[in-house]
């Protein structure tokens, strides 16, 4: 990778192993700030594993072992003494399935303001609403702010969890599959979100969808059992793929 | 062909069995009430909800059951309430996001044995700390033995819906950068707030209506209690006590005090209801 592209995450000889099934192996990757990382590979390889890794909720199951390091802003985040909310804050997730809170469609975004920054007020309100805009999701939403999440659709749903995720600040946005739970037209607006925030945070995207990627991606991780077979700028890995299984994946004949 | 047929004959055999045990308890749900009613119904009256118990009620039933009705309340309310602070505190640690699966196994064990010890036992068990901390037969006693007898209830049920929570949910509050804590209390005890009032209501339902574990801890008395150390008297003890007397009128207000009894518990549980009906529509489904 080009040595004047700032990092924003570093792993090195990730290992994680889970109920004894070793899922990570050796895992060195570096992905840039403020540009879209996409995690390639076919379904069971390790993708989402990797992307939750960089929060740390992988801990949240007792039968996780991980090894190595994982360096954000020259920190290493595995380590024991840090405190595991403040790695989290950084990193706003949106996963597969949209799971709003419980509570209103204001209450979702407020959520995070409230614990972190115990702002309230016209303060808060203004920040959800630039949150809410920020997610494209202000207009459809404005006249219902105070009516439970759950009415939402699911793409609406996932727009609200990416305004959410950002009114807590994070650097880093990982995505697992955003789309994949939601209809054409809701997935591209998604797309276009993601396309459009790369400019302030860095986003790591997990996706199966290979057109997706090539989308969407500046740089792309492929993942295949475990190992990372490839990495480098998007151009370079789909158009001129060095290894095998890349060049394979890539046209297609493994999936 | 043949197949089909067995098939086909199971899937009858089934239904039948199905719409069979529904209407045996449906029926006898109604027959409890009615008999409830045809037999207490005449003896209900303002009286009956107005006037203390005398020892003319068991006499000649004349009087009222009010000092039980009251007795009931401040028996059963504040040890569901009790109850529920530890059930709720229990059931939250019990999940794998503070306690290894391994350990709480074991608690949920001892829960379930703890729920099906008979209410009699933790009667006998509160007396014994009545004799160890000096004071006798009590509204305290009566809360104590009955918070005893709904802990494993409730918690259980409370432990039971916040299970149901699904893991997504819960990675969502933490990827926010939320605490264990604020996950569990914000975010968890709001999704699992329906499981949470059927278990209190379970629990309630079973405190409110135990007489066994109140009949050595709270005592027997025609008074009302102005305060925690004196003894009170409770529906399900003025029922048994009404019902032993040889006199037919004063086994009449047993089941009229049986029928206030199922009201009380009817208008707390529709109570709570739709109190939290206005929390529990944010649940996501």
């Amino acid at each position: 990778m080009d040595e004047k592209i700032e990092q924003q995450i570093e792993t090195k000889n990730l290992n994680v192993t889970i109920d004894n099934n070793h899922i990570l192996k050796n895992i060195n990757v570096k992905i840039p700030a403020k540009k879209l990382t996409a995690i390639i590979g076919p379904s069971g390889c390790g993708k989402t594993t990797l992307l939750k890794s960089f929060n740390r909720l992988l801990e949240i199951r007792d039968d996780v072992k991980i090894n190595g390091k994982i360096i954000v802003d020259n920190i290493n985040i595995l380590s024991p003494k840090l405190n595991v909310p403040d790695i989290r804050k950084k990193m706003g997730l949106l996963s597969q399935k949209p799971y709003p809170l419980p509570m209103s469609i204001y209450e979702n975004v407020a959520y995070g303001l409230k614990i972190h920054h115990r702002i309230s007020g016209k303060k808060l309100d203004e920040t959800v609403e630039n949150c809410l805009r920020e997610a494209g999701i202000w207009g459809e939403v404005k006249d219902r702010l105070h009516d439970p999440a759950s009415k939402l659709s699911v793409g609406q749903q996932q727009r609200l969890c990416l305004a959410r995720a950002i009114a807590v600040q994070p650097e880093v946005l990982l995505c697992d599959e955003p789309t994949s739970a939601l209809d054409p037209i809701a997935a591209q607006q998604i797309e276009k979100l993601l396309d459009k925030l790369k400019k302030d945070f860095t986003v790591v995207l997990v996706t199966h969808t290979l057109r997706q990627a090539k989308r969407l991606a500046d740089y792309v991780i492929f993942l295949y059992f475990g190992y990372v077979i490839e990495q480098g700028p998007a151009n370079q890995v789909f158009d001129d793929p060095k290894q095998p299984e890349t060049k394979a994946y890539i046209k297609g004949d493994i999936s | 062909m043949e197949i089909l047929d067995k098939r086909n004959f199971e899937e009858k055999i089934f239904k039948i069995l199905m719409i069979f045990s529904l209407l045996v308890v449906l029926s006898s749900l109604i027959i409890i009430v009615g008999i409830v009613l045809f037999r207490g119904g005449s003896s209900l009256s303002l009286d009956m909800i107005t006037q203390v118990s005398t020892g003319e009620l068991y006499q000649s039933g004349t009087g009222g059951i009010l000092n039980a009705i009251i007795g009931s309340l401040l028996l059963a309310l504040p040890a569901t309430g009790l109850a529920y602070i530890f059930g709720i505190f229990i059931a939250l640690f019990l999940q794998k996001d503070f306690l290894h699966p391994r350990i709480s196994v074991f608690i949920r064990l001892s829960l379930d044995i703890l729920w099906g010890i008979p209410s009699i036992i933790y009667g006998v068990f509160c007396v014994m700390i009545m004799m160890f901390l000096g004071f006798g037969t009590s509204l305290l006693a009566g809360i104590i033995a009955l918070t005893f007898l709904e802990i494993p209830i409730i918690t259980r049920s409370i432990d039971e819906s916040i299970k149901m929570v699904p893991d997504g949910l819960k990675e969502s509050a933490y990827s926010l950068g939320s605490t264990r804590f604020e996950t569990a209390v914000r975010v968890v005890r709001k999704q699992a707030l329906p499981g949470i009032i059927a278990g209190v209501l379970l629990g309630l339902g079973r405190g409110i209506g135990d007489a066994a574990s109140i009949l050595f801890t709270a005592g027997f008395t025609s008074n009302i209690p102005t305060s925690l150390l004196d003894s009170t008297s409770a529906l399900p003890t003025m029922i048994y006590f009404l019902y032993l007397s040889p006199n037919p009128l004063a086994q009449q207000k047993a089941y009229a005090a049986a029928f206030i009894l199922l009201v009380i518990v009817l208008t707390i549980s529709i109570l709570s209801r739709a109190l939290t009906k206005k929390s529990t529509k944010y649940v996501i489904k």
